[in-house]
């Protein structure tokens, strides 16, 4: 526990760790001192002077050194003449504020109409209006009336776009550099800045494109004016129209906490509609951010998307709409004909509820139950995962991080700021990957190695010899991050055991705050390992030879030309989804099923946090949620399973899955006090982000935790990978062109548009390919047009293809990349 | 026998008297009975004299609103495309009839005195969507000599959303 100290604000008395600041410290008290360029996330820098209050101290005698005492015994508090700002004033013992005097209230005003002449109070229609603190604080300590009439303000432009996502108006900005002190510290992107002084000081962004970071729509929630909007809700809606679903974001594993604000969209006609996503505080996973993938496209695909309606069959070769009771009964048979030769293949978009579910029906067949993935190694995060009261915010000084594998800003970007964060506080970060990534700037030690190398790596870090392989070994905890650049199945499968056989050996496995953790591509793959759904070696292999297949939330025939041609093997295809895939167009029956915004249930992040979303706006009539279009066709199957309530679903998936064990929804709900105190009454401390009064989720327990006996793996045989000629690595970029992101028109511009890839310049001579040449790329079979973008930081012999951007590859292969010569 | 014929005549008298008091009713429709000036009857959103639409789409006739008669859903307005002074225009704009109670809040609320209450009490429905009325029903005509919304105006010059209150202090630097 650090240091405590206590102290006296408007006669209440709190005690606070050292190191805080006044405002904090009042905040606690329960006292409001009103701040605008302040931010407890950011770095105090005493810009706007609304926090004036008048600070005293504990006087003592100048020989002695003594505190010298009242007639009363009480100590003497010399005030300090001048008013202090309390965000730049660090809490000392015995320290008195007072925040309800005359000169206060006086220094206040002042400095709100000093604000005010350059302000155009345009509140009527400024997005922020009704949650503005400085519309707030106006009210609650400025001036009544202006002095100043409209035309002598200041007048700028009203609307300068930062970048395709966020909207500057200049008139509205009260320059408390709160946006760029974001983009510097918590993004670590720095590219809005301070341009000018004195009245002419205007943020300005200085990159190219322009406002270029994944973060930018946080900065309009820290924004203590509308000076920042963004184009996903510019002029949707007035805030205290909109009522509010709490949800997750499930484009990442991270499983953000959000809040949906929702209204009716006369464009939808008249439904209520999702109008903007906005960040919901949980300390232990995404504090009060969320990156901008999330807020600009994590309701668009169930809202505009081209939803299926009823149920399909298919008759004389065409799929016809279809009654349920019909669509159901076929799938039934066809089930029950195919018994153990059904296999299911889901994704981790689902719920655990779906998942559990899925899973109970295809073993009463005795059926097969695939996950769609390529990343292995659930069994080991399920084992040495991280532990129950693990908080990433609780790594520092004698912890380290092991991040291996993975681009986290791309793959993950809330892991990346936690890991950062913890870095910043003196934890190790060792980062393996064979190029570089942003998390490296945080590195202690770098490991560079050649994909398909990663066994080297592995083996010199569990001989423990290195000065990395030491640091992890000493290490207080230990936390292991493993994504998939470059690895295949069989290889993840490999990293896993081996990070695992690293945590057991070095007695970090069954800490809390230790465990591995593996950032999967999808956002409830922890929960379909847990359920018992696992990937196959070869897919097409295994959709050749199956009698009937059930594929939920997946779409293999997209994904994948070989894997279409692979379905035309399988006798009876039934797809379960939103939208008529690929895969749905070859289907024998397709089942429509209610987006995640329509319905509740629970997903399992990466850290092993089980995380309960809400019901947000009514479903479209016909779509059924997945849980209980499976627990309809199991009744037909003669197996019970709960088709009504996500609650109940959840109760008999932990009576069942031993990770679960016991858990209730209620046990979700816990919420406790965190700190910095979000609050919408507050909305000049923290921002426009959501408290959390829904809860913050379970961490599961692993299974050291659980009291199984895990035996270290053995040292794992990595696959021998010799790659021969150029290889092709598939990389995870943030923004692809996914079903899911691509229906979203707010960040359709900031979505790549064609196929790209990245060679070395080496490499790019070497194939005689210029920067922005186009070329052909030639995987077995198929053949791509690509454009070819240099970059010096990709290792030589490699192409690094973007994955979901128009090219199939989901490992590493040998390809060709060849010029295009124009035709002249 | 007397008693009863002399109620009758008592009661007689009174209807025989109020036959020559003025009258009180009117053949309404053909006559039309004048209303106080203050009377609240139907909507109408203003206009400026250059036919811009005083309405900014604010929304706060909606949150004034007792009865949660009004809806609006505001756009983007450009100099290519105004259709009213400043950033932000209603592109939606519909007040429920079944549901107004003609308290007049709206009006109060508003910034721009955009929505005034009207006179105009005919208010009669076959169906219950007509009894919602959109913003272009409720719009009053363009004023003579003045271009329909959307306008394409000079850039720069229509950037106050809120118009000069007559009231306001008279103050010079
Ligand atoms: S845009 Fe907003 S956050 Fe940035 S300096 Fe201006 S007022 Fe502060
Ligand atoms: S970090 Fe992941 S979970 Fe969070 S908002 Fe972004 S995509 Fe969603
Ligand atoms: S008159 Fe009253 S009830 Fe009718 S729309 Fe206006 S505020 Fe609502
Ligand atoms: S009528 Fe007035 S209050 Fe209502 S939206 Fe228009 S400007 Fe705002
Ligand atoms: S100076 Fe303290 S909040 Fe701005």
């Amino acid at each position: 526990m650090s240091q405590q100290v206590t102290l006296t604000i408007d006669g209440k008395q709190v005690t606070v760790p050292a190191g805080w600041t006044v405002v904090d410290a009042a905040r606690v008290a329960n006292v409001h001192i009103p701040v605008f360029c302040y931010h407890p996330k950011l770095e105090p820098v005493g810009m706007c002077r609304m926090c004036l209050v008048e600070v005293g101290l504990p006087e003592r005698d100048r020989a002695t050194g003594e505190i010298v005492r009242n007639e009363d015994g009480s100590p003497k508090i010399r005030f300090f003449p001048k008013l202090q700002t309390a965000c730049t004033t660090y809490v000392q013992e015995g320290m008195v504020i007072r925040t309800t005097t005359e000169q206060v209230a006086r220094a206040r005003k002042d400095i709100l109409e000093f604000l005010l002449t350059s302000h155009p109070l345009d509140c009527p229609i400024c997005d922020k209006g009704g949650e503005c603190p400085l519309q707030n604080l106006t009210m609650a300590y400025g001036p009544g009336t202006s002095r100043f009439p409209y035309e002598y303000k200041l007048h700028l432009e009203k609307r300068v776009p930062l970048g395709d996502l966020i909207i500057l108006d200049r008139e509205r900005c009260i320059i408390c550099g709160r946006c760029v002190r974001f983009q510097a510290e918590i993004a670590e992107d720095p590219v809005l800045s301070l341009d000018g002084r004195g009245r002419a000081t205007y943020i300005i962004t200085t990159s190219d494109p322009p406002f270029d970071s994944y973060w930018s729509g946080n900065t309009t929630d820290i924004c203590p004016v509308g000076a920042l909007t963004t184009t996903d809700f510019r002029f949707d809606a007035r805030p205290w129209e909109m009522h509010q679903a709490a949800s997750l974001c499930n484009l990442c594993p991270v499983g953000c906490n959000i809040m949906f604000d929702i209204r009716r969209e006369p464009e939808l006609g008249g439904r209520f509609a999702v109008q903007r996503v906005m960040p919901r505080q949980n300390e232990y996973v995404n504090e009060i951010w969320i990156c901008d993938k999330g807020r600009f496209a994590a309701y668009h695909f169930a809202q505009y998307g081209e939803r299926l309606t009823q149920p399909l069959v298919r008759e004389n070769g065409k799929l016809r709409p279809a009654s349920w009771r019909e669509a159901l009964e076929r799938v039934a048979q066809a089930f029950r004909e195919a018994g153990s030769g059904l296999v299911t293949l889901a994704s981790g978009r689902l719920s655990n509820e779906d998942l559990f579910n899925l899973a109970r029906l295809t073993d009463h067949l005795g059926g097969r139950k695939v996950l769609d993935t390529f990343l292995a190694g659930g069994e080991w995060t399920d084992k040495v995962g991280l532990g129950r009261e693990s908080d990433l915010a609780a790594l520092g000084e004698g912890d380290a991080i092991l991040v291996m594998a993975s681009d986290l800003e791309e793959e993950a970007p809330i892991f990346w700021l936690r890991v950062k964060e913890a870095a910043q506080r003196g934890a190790t970060l060792v980062v393996a990957n064979p190029r570089p990534t942003k998390i490296e700037r945080h590195a202690k030690h770098v490991l560079r190695y050649v994909y398909g190398e990663e066994g080297k790596v592995w083996e010199a870090l569990l001989a423990g010899a290195s000065e990395a392989a030491q640091a992890l070994a000493r290490a207080e905890n230990l936390v292991i991050f493993y994504g998939q650049e470059g690895l295949d199945l069989a290889t993840s499968d490999a990293v896993a055991r081996a990070a695992a056989r690293l945590l057991l050996t070095t007695g970090h496995a069954g800490k809390p705050n230790s465990g591995l953790v593996a950032v999967w591509p999808r956002n409830n793959d922890q929960g379909a390992w847990d359920m018992g759904f696992r990937p196959v070696a070869d897919l097409a292999d295994t959709l050749r030879q199956v009698k009937a297949l059930y594929v939920v939330a997946a779409d293999p025939a997209g994904d994948d030309p070989h894997l279409a041609a692979a379905l035309e093997g399988a006798d009876f295809l039934v797809v379960q989804d939103l939208f008529l895939t690929e895969t749905a167009q070859r289907a024998d029956v397709v089942l429509p099923a209610q987006a995640y915004i329509e319905r509740g249930g629970t997903y399992t992040n990466a850290l092993r946090r089980v995380q309960r979303f809400f019901p947000a706006v009514p479903p479209p009539e016909g779509p059924q949620p997945d849980f209980a279009i499976v627990a309809a066709l199991a009744r037909l199957l003669d197996l019970n399973l709960e088709g009504r309530s996500t609650a109940k679903g959840f109760e008999a998936l932990a009576a069942q899955v031993p990770a679960y064990q016991g858990l209730t929804y209620k046990d979700l709900a816990r919420v406790e006090e965190q700190f910095p105190l979000v609050s919408r009454e507050v909305l000049d401390y923290t921002g426009t982000a959501y408290p959390n009064g829904q809860g913050l989720g379970v961490v599961l327990p692993n299974a050291v935790e659980r009291g199984e006996t895990v035996a270290p793996p053995e040292a794992p045989e990595f696959p021998v990978r010799a790659f021969q000629g150029l290889l092709a690595v598939p990389i995870t970029r943030l923004y692809d062109r996914g079903t899911l992101v691509a229906w979203s028109d707010t960040l359709a511009p900031r979505l790549p548009e064609e196929a790209w890839v990245w060679v070395a310049p080496e490499t790019a001579r070497d194939l005689g390919l210029q920067d922005d040449a186009t070329a052909r790329l030639e995987i077995g079979d198929l053949a791509y047009t690509v454009r070819v973008r240099v970059n010096p930081a990709v290792p030589g012999g490699v192409v690094l293809v973007p994955r979901s951007v128009g090219v199939v590859l989901f490992t590493p292969v040998a390809v060709h990349l060849k010029a295009v010569v124009p035709a002249s | 026998m007397f008693k009863e014929l002399g109620a009758l005549v008592k009661g007689l008298s009174v209807t025989f008297k109020s036959m020559f008091e003025p009258k009180v009713t009117f053949q309404y429709p053909e006559q039309k009975r004048p209303v106080k000036p203050r009377y609240r009857g139907r909507h109408v959103l203003r206009r400026y004299e250059n036919g811009l639409e005083r309405c900014i789409g604010c929304s706060l006739c909606a949150a004034a609103c007792p009865a949660d008669a009004i809806f609006v859903e505001a756009a983007e307005n450009t100099d290519e495309e105004r259709y009213s002074p400043g950033e932000r225009y209603a592109a939606v704009y519909e007040i429920n009839y079944l549901r107004c109670i003609f308290c007049g809040y709206c009006e109060d609320a508003c910034p721009t005195q955009a929505i005034v209450l009207t006179d105009q009490y005919e208010l009669s429905f076959t169906d219950r969507w007509d009894a919602i009325y959109t913003k272009e029903r409720l719009l009053e005509p363009v004023p003579p000599g003045a271009r329909p919304t959307p306008q394409k105006t000079e850039p720069g010059k229509f950037v106050n959303p809120i118009p000069e209150m007559p009231d306001f202090p008279e103050w010079k630097p």
